[in-house]
């Protein structure tokens, strides 16, 4: 799918909370065997005073600083998260009402699984593309809840990124080109009374998250005539380490691509900020020219991909705001489950 | 407007009252001082209370009194300042006498807190502050007070342990009181061993949860001769304001409307802090005692830390605080306080206060301060 | 908190919203509507930066009610770049040693959880100073403001 204007990022903000829970806490607990097969050493958890909605402020604060506009130009806010404080209320006018971009604006918040950031994305490419704004924010964000003593327990973490779009002149990238794969999946789910989501299993693997990367990202490459050679950086969604690097073998792109992008090993796989996450880490390196792939995936199920090519400097913005690497280093790590449980809502006053 | 002195003190020791309720503490208290007084017949009557709208669902407070006390028809009226509500009433009163508008007059104090849990009477006691910018973000009231001695002593010098003369000389001026709370002395182990509420501030460094309920009755001196003890003069009476909110001070450790407040008393009755005999002070925390003897020019800034150390504090030093316990001591039933120092301020002047009698008493300031220093009234009496 | 106050105070709570006297210059947070130093009624809205530095702090033991849900927590005051002091709870701090003097600024935090109804209330508290600056400002040897 193509725009009728250009459009491009011209400012991108990433957002993981401080405090962290070593898996081997986790295994302990359970009495899970710590013999090197836990998938992930430890992940994000979000402090007792954060939530989706303060995660976005600052991600799109941190957007905000490196498109350097004044907030008001933004015409649309869009949070893409499966944790939404209020099941009827939105995310995205608090967002919006703490960024200064009220009251000119549209906002909603979008569910889509772990791809409910990247739908954010495509909403805002089309926004700005058709000629309808010249800025739009789009977010990936999650405080992802699992269910106690379930495998996703170990990877289900917080953060995720925001992406301003705008005109593709002057920006920091520039959207070639995307593309979305959908199809009716029911690989993981959460029904409305249900406190934690429910996942297929090993159903999750082949006929969901693969199939649905797999088919976008070859369909965007036959459109484009475009092969994973042709790009420097590629970003997969982040479910755990294992994932995205068979994905990106099997589609032909190599480590050297992907690494930069991964984040998953380091604080597990924050659902609808994954991708985002991953796609802000490879910004924070990535030079003029370099081509980037992105294809998300969210359980439900489908793919979005998207083909860019940076067109600004990064380098200069950089430091306008805290890098991916930023947030990863800073940590404080929880002494045991129970504060974990606490930190993440999962006690319950009888 | 003319001179007015007091004539009648009556008080309720400073406790847990679990039998007693608001209506009972306040009824005892002005009983007792209109016997104290001779029976008169006041034309008006002023009550200090801050907590019992938020704690007791009791508004209308003075009407409640007045009814209680068979004081029905007269003239009757709530005062609130918060912490600084015992002091604002005897103001109160002062002006309806030193007016023309009564003979004679009425101030009572009265606080019941012990009726609900801790957590509830912090909230409640939060209403002293910025309810938006303070209070709504969970500040407590012992928050902002720890977070100005930890300043102070940032600013300084000095340490927690210079704290403890404030608190060890009310306990012991206490232990002289039979109407105070607390009727133990303590060490300055003692101190330093007590647990940190909010740190730099401990249980120790500040006034507990309590009941109480002191009156007085004030009338023209011109009319002294017909009440049965010799009038106290009232030489000052004064109040001064500052902002609500703490971080909008010039600077939070000058407490400015208890500086204004003191100087403007001291010019009315012709003295200066050298004078002073004796100084009930507004201890609610031992903060407070140090930027109120800067604030009242006993000190200078970063000074007043050093009267406690040096024992200038002591009943026996140049410038005696809490003589009868203080707030720390004998009680800080919050609306109460400020007449409870009066009455204190009334028995030095008399010769009654018995083991706490500072000898030869005749200057006492008394001082009751609202919210962090947001509001302060100063009265001196003399004989 | 009631849900009409909240809403009036959200431009300040979210986003450091305060005035500015048109007259003398001066800035004040919270937002007034008569200016403190010469009293003009021309206040206009001013958006404060958010960083600054620690003027006090205290770790409270006890949270009031209502604020159990993410406390215990500690408070600070905080100076801010343009001059003001404020009051606000410390936050991203469990490790930290706090001390005077030490940059910090402004987030956009869970106040509240449980108020009357049940809804979120958020505003402005204050962390220890995160960007890639840090680095700088830290290994630069008269850096660290000393009020």
């Amino acid at each position: 799918m193509k725009t009728i204007k250009e459009v491009g990022i011209v400012g991108y903000g990433a957002y993981v909370p401080r405090p962290r829970i070593p898996a081997k806490a986790i295994a302990t607990t359970w009495g899970a065997a710590d013999n090197g097969s836990l998938p992930v050493r430890q992940k994000s958890v979000p402090s007792l005073d954060e939530d989706t909605v303060t995660m976005s402020i600052e991600a799109s604060r941190n957007a905000i600083e490196r498109a350097n506009i004044n907030p008001q130009q933004i015409r649309a806010v869009w949070v893409g998260t499966e944790s939404k404080p209020y099941a009827v209320k939105p995310s995205s006018t608090i967002v919006a009402e703490a960024i200064g971009a009220t009251p000119a604006v549209s906002a909603a918040d979008m569910e889509f699984a772990c791809k409910a950031g990247s739908e954010a994305m495509q909403t805002a490419v089309a926004f700005v593309g058709s000629g309808m704004a010249e800025y739009a924010l789009a977010i990936g964000m999650d405080a992802a809840q699992s269910k106690p003593g379930d495998a996703l327990e170990y990877t289900a973490a917080a953060g995720g990124a925001a992406y301003i779009f705008g005109p593709a002149e002057d920006s920091l990238a520039i959207v070639e080109a995307s593309y979305s794969h959908v199809t009716d999946t029911p690989d993981f789910f959460r029904r409305q009374h249900m406190h934690y989501p429910e996942h297929g299993h090993r159903f999750t693997g082949l006929p969901a998250y693969l199939s649905h990367t797999q088919e976008a990202t070859q369909a965007l490459m036959d459109l484009t005539s475009a092969r994973p050679s042709d790009y420097d950086w590629a970003v997969f969604h982040q479910p755990n380490p294992k994932f995205p690097r068979r994905v990106a073998h099997t589609l032909g792109f190599t480590d050297k691509q992907i690494l930069p992008g991964l984040v998953v090993d380091s604080i597990g796989n924050t659902y609808s900020g994954s991708s985002l996450l991953g796609l802000a880490a490879v910004f924070d390196i990535a030079k003029k020219g370099d081509r980037i792939f992105f294809c998300s995936y969210g359980s439900g199920a489908g793919s979005d991909a998207f083909s860019m090519v940076v067109n600004g400097d990064l380098v200069n913005v950089r430091d306008h705001a805290p890098t991916v690497r930023d947030y990863l280093s800073r940590s404080h790590v929880l002494n045991d489950y129970g504060q974990y449980l606490r930190h993440s809502r999962k006690i319950r006053l009888l | 407007m003319r001179n007015v002195g007091i004539v009648g003190i009556g008080q309720v020791p400073v406790a847990e009252h679990w039998d007693r309720s608001l209506r009972d503490l306040s009824a005892e208290a002005v009983i007792s001082a209109l016997h104290d007084a001779g029976d008169p017949n006041p034309g008006a009557l002023y009550a200090g209370n801050m907590l019992a709208g938020e704690l007791t669902g009791q508004e209308n407070v003075a009407t409640l009194i007045a009814d209680a006390t068979g004081l029905l028809p007269i003239e009757a009226i709530k005062i609130e300042a918060a912490c600084a509500a015992g002091g604002a009433a005897i103001r109160a009163a002062y002006l309806a006498v030193a007016s023309g508008a009564h003979d004679c007059a009425v101030a009572v104090g009265v606080e019941k807190m012990t009726d609900h849990f801790n957590d509830a009477v912090s909230s409640a006691l939060a209403t002293a502050a910025d309810a938006d910018y303070e209070a709504g973000h969970g500040v407590s009231f012992v928050a902002l007070n720890a977070l100005l001695m930890r300043r102070y002593m940032h600013e300084h010098r000095v340490k927690r342990e210079d704290f403890a003369p404030f608190s060890v000389n009310a306990h012991r001026n206490a232990a002289c009181n039979p109407h105070a709370m607390f009727m133990d002395e303590i060490s300055v182990d003692d101190y330093m061993a007590s647990p940190v509420v909010a740190d730099p501030i401990s249980i120790l460094d500040s006034a507990a949860i309590c009941d109480g309920a002191a009156a007085l009755v004030l009338c023209a001196l011109e009319n002294e001769g017909t009440f049965p003890k010799p009038a106290v003069r009232l030489a000052a009476s004064s109040c001064a304001t500052d902002t609500l909110g703490l971080s909008e001070r010039r600077d939070p450790l000058r407490w400015q409307a208890v500086a204004d407040s003191a100087s403007t008393a001291y010019k009315q009755a012709g003295i200066g802090p050298i004078d002073i005999d004796a100084f009930e002070l507004h201890d609610a925390f031992t903060i407070v005692s140090a930027l109120t003897l800067e604030a009242c020019s006993f000190a200078e800034p970063g000074e007043g830390v050093r009267m406690a150390t040096s024992d200038a504090i002591r009943r026996e030093g140049s410038v005696p605080i809490a003589t009868m316990g203080g707030l720390k001591g004998r009680g800080h039933p919050i609306g109460a306080s400020g007449v409870y120092q009066a009455v204190e301020a009334v028995h030095q002047l008399r010769g009654t206060a018995g083991e706490a009698q500072i000898p030869d008493a005749r200057t006492v300031m008394i001082q009751s301060v609202g919210g962090s220093g947001s509001v302060a009234v100063t009265h001196i009496f003399q004989t | 908190m009631q849900l009409p106050r909240y809403h009036r105070l959200r431009q300040s709570f979210y986003r450091l919203e305060g005035s500015r006297c048109e007259n003398c210059e001066k800035a004040f947070f919270p937002p007034r509507k008569l200016c403190r130093e010469c009293h003009s009624p021309d206040l206009g809205t001013y958006l404060f930066t958010g960083t600054g530095t620690l003027y006090s702090y205290s770790q409270m033991n006890q949270s009031p009610r209502g604020f159990a849900n993410v406390g215990p927590y500690a408070v600070g005051m905080v100076r801010l770049d343009e001059g003001p002091l404020i009051m606000a709870q410390l936050t991203d701090v469990d490790g930290v040693d706090l001390r005077i003097g030490m940059p910090v600024e402004m987030v956009t935090r869970k106040i509240q959880e449980n108020s009357a109804h049940g809804y979120i209330v958020y505003g402005y508290k204050f962390r220890p100073l995160l960007s890639n600056t840090t680095e700088a400002l830290f290994s630069s040897p008269d850096a660290v403001a000393t009020t």
